[in-house]
């Protein structure tokens, strides 16, 4: 496989949050500000992209029975790699973000790329689905927040679009609304995308 | 303004539902929530592991973790207590319950991942909170999880001689009754606020 066939399917093809459901907490949690998704998603490509290599880089020298923990101990060093970055230059977002850069570790994806991937395949092969698979998830994180932000707070990354006639919907701004956007979203994609058929 | 434990034990089952408010657990809620008694089984799990590991990640975190300024490594310590705590417990269940081992043991791995343990004692660690406090946030939060994922798989198990639309099938169904549950729990919202 190629490395642009290694990316295009781990970020579209098999995307980790639409098609393998996982990694929905923070999809759904972060989602209702642009600025909070795109600081959230680049987190989890650097965090993933990472740990991908590096898990492929010892996978030869890990006991299997203990390859779970080592997997959990690498995803973390970099999560609190960037937990710190964005404590020190982004405090306002670090904040809003709250317990949710930290659950990075515990997000499906990470444990699901190492172990389906990275534990089987080159080193640089699996940094580029790290990326291809940071940057699927990034992808759905945007697409909720567009919608959740411009029919929320009538703004875009901030700016407000609409003005000030605009009646702002204020269940886009709470949890409902997150859980409905990423059900249409999987609909729209399983008829267009996927063309499923009964 | 200090909560009563009391009070936020009431408030993480309704008012704010570990799930259904702040959207931790999701993937094993999905996954799992397809029959009842599987789901009873795993939300049992749940709400025990919940509440005795927040209360081994407050002491953990103020007795070593701040004494030696080692605060920035709460995350890899957490996930180590947590995986320490599941393992061992699996030990002494398959040793002196084995018929619980046989119902609950396959749940047991499964919690060592599910963000919802980790998500409260982050959360314990961000609002300060004491450890009856904690104690009590950790085992309400796991009653409410346990109340979502009875309450989708209650309602997926009648879902199955309905009519879904091809693509909604599976995770998209559910994703719009979760939906449907979160509404109906904004009703409780108000009583108290716990932020």
């Amino acid at each position: 496989m190629s490395k642009k066939d290694i990316f295009l399917i781990s970020a579209f093809q098999e995307n980790s949050v639409w098609r393998q459901i996982l990694g929905i907490c923070s999809s759904l949690a972060v989602t209702n500000l642009m600025m909070n998704s795109l600081i959230m998603g680049l987190g989890v490509i650097f965090s993933l992209a990472l740990a991908n290599f590096t898990i492929s880089l010892i996978r030869e020298h890990t006991p299997r029975s203990v390859r779970m923990m080592v997997q959990t101990l690498i995803i973390a060093a970099y999560v609190i790699l960037v937990d710190i970055f964005l404590k020190a230059n982004l405090p306002a977002v670090s904040k809003q973000l709250g317990p949710y850069v930290g659950l990075i570790i515990t997000n499906c994806i990470l444990m699901g790329r190492a172990e389906a991937f990275a534990a089987k395949n080159k080193p640089l092969d699996s940094l580029i689905d790290g990326i291809g698979a940071g940057f699927g998830y990034t992808l759905v994180l945007l697409a909720i927040a567009t919608v959740r932000e411009l029919l929320g707070f009538g703004s875009f990354f901030g700016i407000s679009v609409f003005g000030s006639w605009f009646t702002k919907w204020s269940i886009m701004v709470m949890a409902p609304s997150a859980f409905f956007i990423l059900a249409m979203l999987i609909w729209i994609l399983n008829i267009k995308y996927y063309k499923v058929k009964a | 303004m200090t909560i009563s434990s009391f009070v936020l034990f009431w408030a993480a089952i309704f008012t704010s539902n570990i799930l259904l408010t702040n959207f931790l657990g999701m993937c094993s809620f999905l996954s799992v929530s397809k029959e009842v008694e599987s789901s009873f089984g795993l939300g049992v799990a749940v709400f025990f592991v919940l509440t005795i590991t927040t209360g081994l990640n407050y002491l953990v975190y103020h007795l070593i973790l701040v004494p030696l300024g080692l605060v920035y490594l709460q995350f890899i310590i957490f996930i180590i207590v947590i995986a320490a705590f599941v393992q061992l417990l699996e030990l002494v269940i398959e040793r002196y319950a084995p018929a619980l081992y046989y119902s609950l043991g396959i749940y047991l791995p499964l919690i060592t991942v599910n963000c919802a343990i980790f998500g409260v004692s982050l959360f314990m660690v961000i609002r300060n909170y004491s450890f009856v406090q904690s104690i009590s946030f950790g085992a309400g939060s796991g009653i409410g999880w346990l109340l979502a994922i009875l309450m989708l798989s209650g309602i997926r198990s009648k879902l199955k001689e309905k009519l879904v639309p091809v693509g909604l099938q599976g995770a998209g169904i559910s994703l719009i009754i979760t939906g449907i549950m979160a509404l109906a729990f904004i009703g409780f919202s108000g009583i108290v606020n716990v932020q």
